[in-house]
């Protein structure tokens, strides 16, 4: 999986104090490769329907990492043990995020403790419990936050977001 | 839920866009940005031929790109009478900002008025004149015919002292070098109105006499400074909210080169967690003083570096006074000044007595000297760079304490050098280029107390919002509207009445005690409810505009859109109106008085430009200008060689201070010993009331709210202004995240949501300032200096639940600001 080196290195160059980067490196290869754009002429982007994992794979607030809507955008898949608006499965309580910075493409990490995504690049924090919002920071737009369908076995798709990602001026790459 | 705006593409800007150069109008930093357009039926593709970035857009571009745009940064707006989009992007060669962009000027392309996408449609697009019970729509020469004709009732050659002016004096946004000419020529030039007042304080006034006083200007380095620098020393100022990328570009890296930071600030703000953050924990000396002490500080720091010898004696000796009080203690000077040696004595403070009333620990203070003086162990002289602002500008005993803060900078040789300087951070860029103001007195007439007794008859507005950013807000609004409203029934009256009738009402009302109220803005501002007549104005890249920002750096904005239907720049504005007031003047056989509104033929913005700052600077024009780009030329320009402007780095590198106007070019020290809370009614409120109310600016918020109440990201975030309680006092209040609180004491009321906040001490509070539907100013007093600056920080009040969140509140995020690495 692609996640996207040249993000990840601007992190690591940030973090010459304290190495608190390991708190989003846990990366699990769940996802399935990207399902090509189609070349229409519609009016809004026709988003792939991608299987991010299970039910069962998620456990209370541990990120899965996972990428959506291709494998050079990464995000991260949530369990928060309280149903939120938004979120997804049996209990409303299944959330996904992208993990790149909207103000300037730095990966986010994510802070258990208060269910936050933060950024080491210019110190902003997002709330993943109140839909992505920016409680603090230099971003002008909220997290972009994945729309979830969870099926009758369980498995969790992504089919949709809603906020354009950093770095690329189309959603689905064409 | 948070406010989302589903946009999943947006149009790339094409190869041939046409580009203009753009610092940022809001915050003093002046980033530098680009302005692209191009025709609303084209757009560039992801081929790297096809796009202004020559890269594969249909790849995903990295972190810090050049080549992608927020959807906050695009706009479809109006050029030339056409529809065009607008892409409005930081410029990584920008030397102020790097590339960087703030939330705040990131939005400045979703800020701007667009009939299209139906962004910031509350922007004024024609005068309005109150007819028939509200305001109604009318044509330019309308609306200056009334204001002239009622002006001209009320002012006489050599007595315009029934003429109340509130104007700007800043640069950005829509002041800069034009438009504080255009307004300063027609109320300092063709007029000499005395009763005037400037957009965030009471008065004519300086926000640093002090500074000034003693030779320094206040914006003496170069941002590199705090590159260069040993110790970086921020004191009343948050820079990572306020100077974002100030902060991010220039203090961050000085970090990263080792400077040690001292903050002085009773709050704990996301700048003291950033130091840490980048510096390190030990590397960071937060002076949590109590509220209002700094004087007492600085004196103990100034005494105790002087007992070391830690000053730079050679420099002491060549560059500042030698004997004792060169200026007196008077009614315009709050303090004597004079030599060194004079302010040893008159500011001598030990460190026990400085730790006392600081609250401080006395090894705290004395690591503070350590880190500001003591040579390096090969002998070597530390460097300190020093950023001031609201913290000390709006707080106790102004003139004093910035004295006693450049004190220790001019002590030390620390003004004037590499990795020196004692600056304020400032708020608005600037741009101010006025004839004298030196008829309106020192101190500056009081102008809302003024108008609060009944003084003045007709009130010219430029850009100010009293209502959102004035102190004793609650008395001033409950006066002013009944002032206006006295006006406002007597034109009701007169309903179909002919304009010389009309006029004849307005100055009968104006003679029983009413106020004509004339307000220039780019929105119907809440004071401009009160208004008889409202003047559209336009704003930075609506017009060619110039400004210098923190560190004097000159750029001009160039114009990429229309201005919102017929509105106009402030500069042609104060033209016509002048050219209004000789008409009716000479109408009325007043020829002598009329004569002196000649001078007014400007085309266009350029025209006053030249007619104003290019007097006083003859290298500078716009051409000249356009080609120095975004990195501009920093003030004062010296010279114009091999096609390029010359400016300064950093002022007073020859040792020789002027700010004074001091023929020896000797600086001053201040002699200004503590004296507790300064202001009138503050130690009142204090002992009176449960909670310090400190306040001022939050992140994603500029300024008085004044575009970005419109915006919808903003208001989603923070619909009302916060008051950030610690916990222990909300479980005291019985309050909770979120609740709307009513904050009240002796001088009024305001209201706020409750934001936990476990970093804020015991009985300290801060709320955000010159919200729209939750003013601060109502609770400040009416007390002042000696010199008229305001003391907005130093307010205490009581605090009660009004309701539970309100619906737009219900869902915000009520977690810590601080930025947390997990």
């Amino acid at each position: 999986m692609d996640r996207c080196d040249k993000l990840v290195d601007v992190g690591r160059r940030q973090f010459l104090r304290g190495g608190a980067l390991a708190a989003a490196a846990t990366a699990t290869a769940v996802a399935l490769p990207a399902t090509p754009a189609k070349a229409t002429a519609l009016a809004r982007i026709d988003y792939p329907s991608n299987r991010l994992g299970n039910v069962s794979d998620l456990k209370l607030n541990e990120p899965l990492d996972v990428t959506y809507p291709d494998d050079s955008a990464p995000g991260v898949l949530l369990k928060l043990g309280t149903r939120v608006e938004g979120g997804a499965g049996p209990d409303g309580d299944i959330v996904g995020f992208s993990t790149i910075c909207p103000h300037k493409g730095f990966p986010l990490n994510y802070v258990a403790a208060d269910r936050t995504l933060n950024c080491p690049g210019h110190y902003s924090r997002f709330d993943c419990e109140a839909g992505g919002q920016q409680i603090w920071g230099q971003a002008t737009q909220n997290l972009p936050q994945y729309a979830l369908r969870v099926d009758d076995k369980g498995d969790i798709y992504a089919e949709g977001l809603d906020e354009l990602l950093y770095g690329r001026l189309s959603n689905v790459l064409a | 839920m948070a406010y989302k705006r589903q946009i999943d593409r947006l149009p790339i800007i094409p190869a041939d866009a046409k580009k203009h150069n753009v610092t940022c109008h809001y915050c003093i930093v002046g980033c530098g940005y680009h302005a692209y357009t191009w025709p609303v039926n084209k757009q560039g593709g992801t081929d790297p031929a096809t796009n202004a970035f020559g890269v594969n857009l249909a790849e995903q571009q990295p972190a810090e790109t050049e080549a992608w745009y927020a959807p906050s940064m695009y706009n479809i707006v109006r050029q030339d009478g056409k529809d065009v989009h607008l892409v409005i992007k930081p410029d990584k060669n920008c030397v102020v900002n790097s590339g960087l962009g703030s939330v705040r000027g990131a939005r400045m392309a979703e800020n701007r008025r667009s009939d299209k996408t139906g962004t910031q449609q509350q922007r004024l697009t024609e005068p309005m004149v109150w007819r028939y019970g509200t305001w109604q729509p009318t044509s330019w020469s309308d609306a200056f015919d009334l204001v002239a004709r009622v002006t001209a009732r009320v002012i006489d050659k050599d007595d315009e002292d029934d003429l109340f002016v509130s104007m700007f004096d800043h640069g950005g946004s829509a002041g800069g070098y034009e438009n504080t000419w255009g307004t300063g020529k027609l109320y300092f030039g063709s007029m000499k109105v005395k009763n005037c007042r400037i957009h965030n304080r009471p008065a004519y006034n300086s926000e640093v006499h002090s500074t000034r006083d003693m030779g320094v200007d206040e914006l003496n380095y170069a941002y590199e400074d705090y590159t260069l620098t040993d110790t970086i020393m921020l004191v009343g100022t948050n820079p990572l909210e306020c100077q974002t990328n100030l902060f991010l570009n220039h203090m961050v890296p000085g970090m990263r080169n080792g400077a040690k930071v001292i903050i002085v600030d009773p709050r704990r703000t996301v700048t003291a967690n950033a130091c840490e953050v980048e510096a390190g924990a030990e590397n960071v000396l937060h002076l949590a003083i109590k509220t209002g002490t700094d004087l007492a500080l600085f004196n103990t720091l100034f005494t105790y570096i002087a007992d070391q010898g830690w000053v730079d004696k050679d420099f002491i000796a060549a560059s500042t006074l030698q004997g004792d009080v060169a200026v007196p203690q008077d009614e315009a000077h709050p303090a004597a000044l004079g030599s060194f040696e004079m302010a040893r004595i008159k500011c001598k403070m030990s460190l026990a007595e400085g730790a006392s009333i600081t609250g401080l620990a006395e090894a705290d203070i004395v690591k503070a000297a350590e880190w500001i003086a003591k040579p390096k162990e090969d002998g070597s002289r530390r460097k300190c760079a020093t950023g001031y602002e609201k913290g000390i500008i709006w707080g106790n005993d102004n003139y004093r304490v910035i004295g006693a803060l450049v004190n220790i900078g001019l002590a030390t040789g620390n003004i004037g050098r590499e990795g020196g300087g004692v600056c304020r951070l400032g708020g608005h860029q600037e741009g101010y280029f006025r004839p004298s103001d030196a008829h309106v007195g020192r101190p500056a007439p009081y102008i809302d107390q003024l108008i609060i007794g009944g003084r003045g008859k007709v009130h010219h507005i430029w850009a100010n919002d009293h209502y959102k950013t004035t102190l004793n807000a609650t008395e001033f609004k409950r006066e002013y509207n009944r002032r206006t409203n006295m006006v406002k029934d007597a034109m009701d009256a007169h309903a179909g009445s002919t304009r010389e009738e009309l006029v004849d009402a307005i100055v009968g009302a104006i003679n029983a005690g009413g106020l004509f109220s004339v307000n220039v803005d780019i929105i119907h501002s809440q004071i401009g409810q009160a208004a008889h007549v409202i003047l559209p104005a336009v704003e930075s890249g609506e017009m060619n505009l110039t400004s210098m920002n923190g560190e004097r750096r000159l750029r001009l904005v160039e114009k990429y859109m229309d201005g919102p239907g017929n509105a106009k720049p402030d500069c042609l504005i104060a033209a016509a109106i002048a050219q209004n007031l000789e008409r009716v003047l000479r109408e009325e056989g007043r020829d002598a008085y009329a004569d002196q509104f000649k001078g007014y033929d400007w085309k266009t913005e350029e025209d006053a430009f030249m007619d104003g700052y290019h007097s006083g600077n003859p290298e500078v024009t716009y051409d000249r200008l356009r080609a120095m780009g975004n990195n501009g030329v920093q003030e004062p320009v010296v010279g114009f060689e091999n096609g390029q402007l010359v400016g300064t780095k950093r002022l007073y590198t020859d040792g020789k201070f002027t700010r004074h106007g001091r023929e020896d070019g000797k600086a001053l020290f201040c002699g200004g010993e503590w004296r507790g809370l300064q202001a009138p009614g503050k130690a009142y409120q204090r002992d009176n009331y449960a909670f310090l109310i400190n306040n001022g600016r939050a992140n994603v918020i500029w300024q008085n709210w004044f575009l970005d109440k419109a915006n919808d990201f903003v208001s989603d975030r923070f619909p009302i202004p916060f008051i950030e309680i610690n916990p222990e006092d909300m479980a005291e209040l019985g309050v909770k995240a979120g609740d709307l609180v009513e904050v009240f004491n002796d001088v009024g009321a305001t209201q706020a949501l409750v934001y936990p906040t476990p970093t804020a001490r015991r009985k300290e509070t801060f709320m955000v300032f010159g919200a729209p539907n939750g003013a601060q100013g109502n609770i400040v007093n009416a007390g002042t200096n000696e010199l008229i600056l305001p003391n907005y920080k130093h307010t205490w009040a009581n605090i009660r639940k009004i309701s539970d969140a309100p619906a737009s509140a219900a869902d915000l995020s009520f977690k810590s600001m601080e930025y947390s690495a997990g």
